[in-house]
């Protein structure tokens, strides 16, 4: 039988998208239900002197309005930081209290503080409108470079500093400094993203009062974690009384792991007017209570020697949390940054420190890359810059710094198991023809045109995440996932897994991986996700860790089913557990030559007995039944790295850039499916590319979001992008039984510094913030123009 | 129930009207308020949710159907605008069960991951082919800037289009 995995297999999940039977949250209508709208705060900070619901509770169709009150009065937790940070001094982290309905204090716009509930989408609006909050505003706090000398918006935390936190070594980054020919310093600032997942954020919540079960169907992209949140911090209801369900997803990028207001604010109102709510985001809020992502101000410095050897590095950086710490809001700008801050390269010393500030704006999280981004952005940037000033070409520069052996001990914290970064860069650079750069730019100057090339190596650390190790950093859960696998007595096999696709392809590649480990049809086996009551407890899919953590605990349950087949069939066919071997789907007695298909076995395992005889084939000690599961811990990150580079071409007259070329060459180990795989590149590096040239979330000085609507913040379309050039080297990982690192964040980290490398070069190493638009590029042209007229 | 039928009309200016459309090629006749957007009306009404609400500013395109053969975002027009008309939706555009050529393409080719934006992004691509049958790949891009993708960057949608454009 031959090998699904590595093939090119469409998807199982395609039919159901392509003829719109899908069935997405907003999608879902239940008997009686209700429509929930929220009022929100038009103020970024200001205290709430007294919420007057009255004239709104006549309003024509209204069911019942809560406010922050009453959700306090039952004790309902509110929104956690999932991860505790602890500053260099020792200390930890400072965070305040998030109710789900703000009770005496509005932090940023959007800020829920009241829910109406009513029998229409159209009259619950209306009597929202009728709500009467009586604000006392308050001067808002917004820039995240000066936050910490703003107006202390919580009560209790100093500077708004949330925590103050070092990984490295100042001491020995300090003489590495001393013995540095020079210094390469940069001050960036990675621009504030808002992630848009196409499909809004939505819930439905039933209650049956008999059972007093209560089931929230969300777009979650961690339902089961979801439900412990909600239980054991919220305070909603047991988790067995709690069913959370994630049924068709419309993307996530980190946006959906977050446990939300209104997820907990309808899950208990529901239970107080026992009629099913519904409630579906506008755009409009989703731009402003939906996490945002990056925001960050660094100032870096690279010391290095002459001919270009790395000697030591550091990071100061300023993390904006927004206005609340949420699920991996404290650790993306520490954990899963400070590791990645030194990139690819061999250098001796080096320190990150990051000092997170909250800000009355929407709160940050992780958005795809979290954290990788932020610290690829910044080694890159600097090497760039390190290559120009150097006068070093930017590939061999930083080949001089790749580690040259694996397993490579990274300076920081990771030891990064697999990769060989030498081989990705030359074949980035054939795909690329990066030698014949220099006639295109004669070319296009020819036009009057500037062109500029752009390199970026990255290494990201995914497939988080060993479950000691994240706990003992202060992470709140383990993260390991589960998997069960099931046949049917009739040999179908349904998997269900911890993890959730919401676009990701586990329907199809979770099944490759199972037909190839049973030897059964893809088409006899299901992937079951997204329902606390169906399968076993899992953590979700974030941090590119579906495959590499979840994938893997099919594949060991798939190998205890295997285990099982070969004692049954031993029994069966009265041979040695020893003899049996298990290939494509048959258990064969290596000795006899006979077999027993898969099949055979799950049918005998279930109907365990003979007509007339009393015999069984189930060996002394084995239950009845075919079904296993696993809970896969990994023991390390997983290291998916690559070199990607970009080509720009600027009209100096417009500010225009025009993305020429983009090469990707990434390592992801062993692949799957690479159909799938290249959408994954495709997709992360349409973020990346937007986040350099088009995406920004902005807020004025009194903490209105300037770009809250498709209308104001640049969504990348198709006229966007060139096609890009994909291509791979893998070596496979050692930590894990399948080899995979993970593909689904590195587009969206290695882009934004391949692109804006290719601008600033084209630029004549004039610096440029993201994202680099057209007003700002023209500006740059202008300022070489004069800056070229002077020298001559 | 009176007196909120004329609550509706005069408070409110709400006019219920009966709308008939051929959708998918069956006639249906609903009452509905005269503010209905054609893409409330599909969802709410007539419970075909493939068409999905993406944003409120008319750009994501998630919501396109084909009014009298054309495309159009439905959150933009009132189901009583196009009374009268023949509407397709994605739910409509299977032929005896077997899915259209652009539904075959992006399967084979990948062109969609979450499924979101997949509807209108199919039903706008199949009007370009109906109006240009062989567009080059910045026609296609270009046509396409009316319909936003998170998941894809575009290039497996553009390689779909292109590859329908051979089966149609």
């Amino acid at each position: 039988m031959a090998s699904l995995v590595g093939s090119r297999v469409e998807r199982k999940e395609d039919k159901r998208f392509l003829t719109g039977k899908g069935r997405y949250t907003a999608d879902i209508n239940l008997a009686n239900q209700t429509y929930a709208i929220f009022v929100r705060s038009p103020h970024a900070r200001a205290s709430i002197k007294k919420i007057n619901i009255d004239k709104a509770l006549k309003s024509s169709g209204v069911v019942s309005i809560f406010t922050g009150k009453e959700i306090a009065d039952d004790k309902i937790g509110g929104l956690i930081a999932g991860w505790a940070i602890r500053s260099e001094d020792g200390t930890e982290m400072k965070c305040p209290g998030n109710p789900p309905l703000a009770k005496d204090n509005v932090n940023f716009v959007g800020d829920p503080v009241a829910v109406v509930i009513a029998e229409s989408l159209a009259e619950a609006k209306d009597a929202a409108e009728k709500v009467e909050v009586d604000y006392k505003v308050l001067k808002a706090v917004t820039s995240t470079a000066d936050a910490m000398n703003g107006d202390t918006i919580h009560e209790g935390i100093d500077k708004n500093l949330c925590f103050d936190w070092l990984l490295g070594d100042r001491q020995k980054v300090k003489e590495a400094f001393d013995k540095a020919d020079k210094v390469i310093s940069i001050d960036i600032i990675n621009n504030r993203l808002i992630p848009n997942a196409m499909e809004p954020r939505a819930c439905v919540a039933d209650y049956n009062a008999a059972s007093e079960e209560i089931t929230l169907y969300t777009t979650s992209q961690n339902p089961h974690l979801s439900r412990l949140i909600m239980s054991a911090f919220g305070n909603v209801a047991p988790e067995h009384k709690l069913r959370v369900v994630a049924p068709d997803v419309g993307g996530g990028f980190g946006s959906k792991i977050n446990v939300y207001n209104e997820d907990i604010v309808c899950s208990w109102a529901v239970k107080k007017i026992n009629r099913a709510i519904k409630w579906v985001a506008e755009r409009s809020e989703s731009f402003l209570t939906d996490i945002h992502g990056r925001d960050h101000v660094t100032h870096a410095e690279l010391a290095v020697t002459k001919d270009g050897k790395f000697l030591g590095f550091k990071n100061e950086t300023i993390a904006n949390l927004g206005a609340y710490a949420r699920v991996f809001g404290t650790v993306t700008p520490t954990y899963l940054f400070g590791p990645c801050a030194t990139g690819v390269y061999e250098i001796p010393a080096a320190y990150t420190n990051v000092k997170a500030v909250y800000t009355n704006t929407a709160p940050v999280d992780a958005y795809r890359g979290a954290g990788r981004p932020e610290a690829t952005y910044t080694i890159e940037r600097l090497v760039e810059k390190a290559s120009m000033e150097l006068g070093i070409d930017k590939t061999e520069l930083r080949i001089k710094n790749f580690p040259t052996a694996f397993p490579f001990k990274q300076t920081l914290v990771h030891t990064v198991d697999s990769g060989d970064y030498v081989a990705g860069m030359e074949k980035a650079k054939q795909m690329a023809d990066y030698k014949g750069f220099e006639a295109r730019r004669k070319e296009s100057e020819a036009k009057g045109k500037l062109r500029g090339i752009g390199v970026t190596s990255y290494f990201e650390a995914c497939g988080i995440a060993p479950s000691a190790a994240v706990m003992s950093l202060g992470c709140g859960v383990g993260l390991w996932e589960s998997a069960e696998v099931r046949f049917n007595p009739t040999g179908q096999v349904t998997v269900y897994t911890g993890s959730h696709s919401h676009g990701q392809s586990h329907q199809t590649t979770f099944a490759q991986i199972a037909a190839d480990e049973l030897g059964v049809p893809i088409e006899n086996i299901d992937i079951v996700h997204g329902d606390t009551d169906k399968g076993t407890f899992g953590m979700g899919t974030y941090g590119s860790r579906s495959l590499a953590v979840g994938g893997i605990a099919i594949v060991n349950a798939c190998k205890k089913i295997v285990e099982k087949g070969k004692r049954v069939t031993a029994k069966m066919l009265e041979a040695n557990p020893e003899d049996v071997e298990f290939k494509d789907g048959e258990f064969i007695v290596s000795k006899s030559n006979k077999k027993k298909t898969i099949g055979e076995v799950a049918f005998a395992c279930y109907l365990p007995g003979v007509r007339d005889e009393m015999k069984s084939p189930l060996p002394e000690g084995d239950e009845p039944g075919l079904k296993e599961t696993s809970f896969y811990d990994p023991s390390n990150f997983s290291f998916p790295a690559g070199t990607h580079i970009a080509e720009v071409e600027i009209d100096p007259e417009t500010g225009h850039v025009k993305l020429e070329k983009y090469t990707a060459c990434d390592d992801f180990g062993r692949i799957i499916n690479p159909m799938v795989v290249e959408g994954q590149v495709h997709g992360g590096l349409a973020q990346g590319i937007g986040q350099a040239l088009y995406e920004n979330a902005e807020y004025d000085e009194t903490g209105q979001l300037m770009t809250g609507s498709y209308m104001d913040y640049t969504m990348p379309r198709a006229d966007n992008f060139p096609e890009f050039n994909i291509g791979y080297t893998c070596t496979h990982a050692t930590t894990n039984p399948l080899g995979v690192k993970g593909c689904g964040e590195a587009g969206a980290i290695a882009a934004p510094p391949t692109v804006m490398n290719a601008v600033i070069d084209a630029l004549g190493g004039q610096e440029v913030t993201m994202p680099a638009t057209a007003e700002k590029v023209w500006k740059a042209c202008k300022n070489l123009k004069k800056s070229n007229a002077k020298a001559a | 129930m009176i007196k909120s039928w004329w609550v509706k009309i005069l408070i409110k200016g709400e006019i219920m009207g009966k709308i008939s459309l051929e959708v998918n090629g069956r006639k249906v006749e609903k009452e509905a308020s005269d503010n209905t957007l054609l893409s409330t009306f599909l969802r709410e009404h007539l419970q075909l949710t493939g068409t999905h609400i993406g944003c409120d500013t008319s750009q994501c395109g998630a919501c396109v159907v084909h009014v009298d053969g054309n495309s159009l975002k439905s959150c933009t027009a009132l189901a009583a605008d196009v009374n009268g008309s023949k509407v397709t939706t994605i739910e409509g555009l299977e032929t005896n069960g077997k899915m259209h050529p652009m539904q075959e393409a992006f399967k084979k080719l990948h062109g969609l991951q979450c499924g979101f934006c997949t509807p209108g992004m199919v039903m706008s691509a199949v009007d370009l082919l109906q109006k240009n049958k062989k567009p080059s790949d910045t026609e296609i891009r270009d046509w396409l800037e009316g319909n936003i993708c998170r998941c894809t960057g575009y290039q497996n949608i553009v390689a779909a289009v292109k590859e329908a454009a051979t089966k149609m």
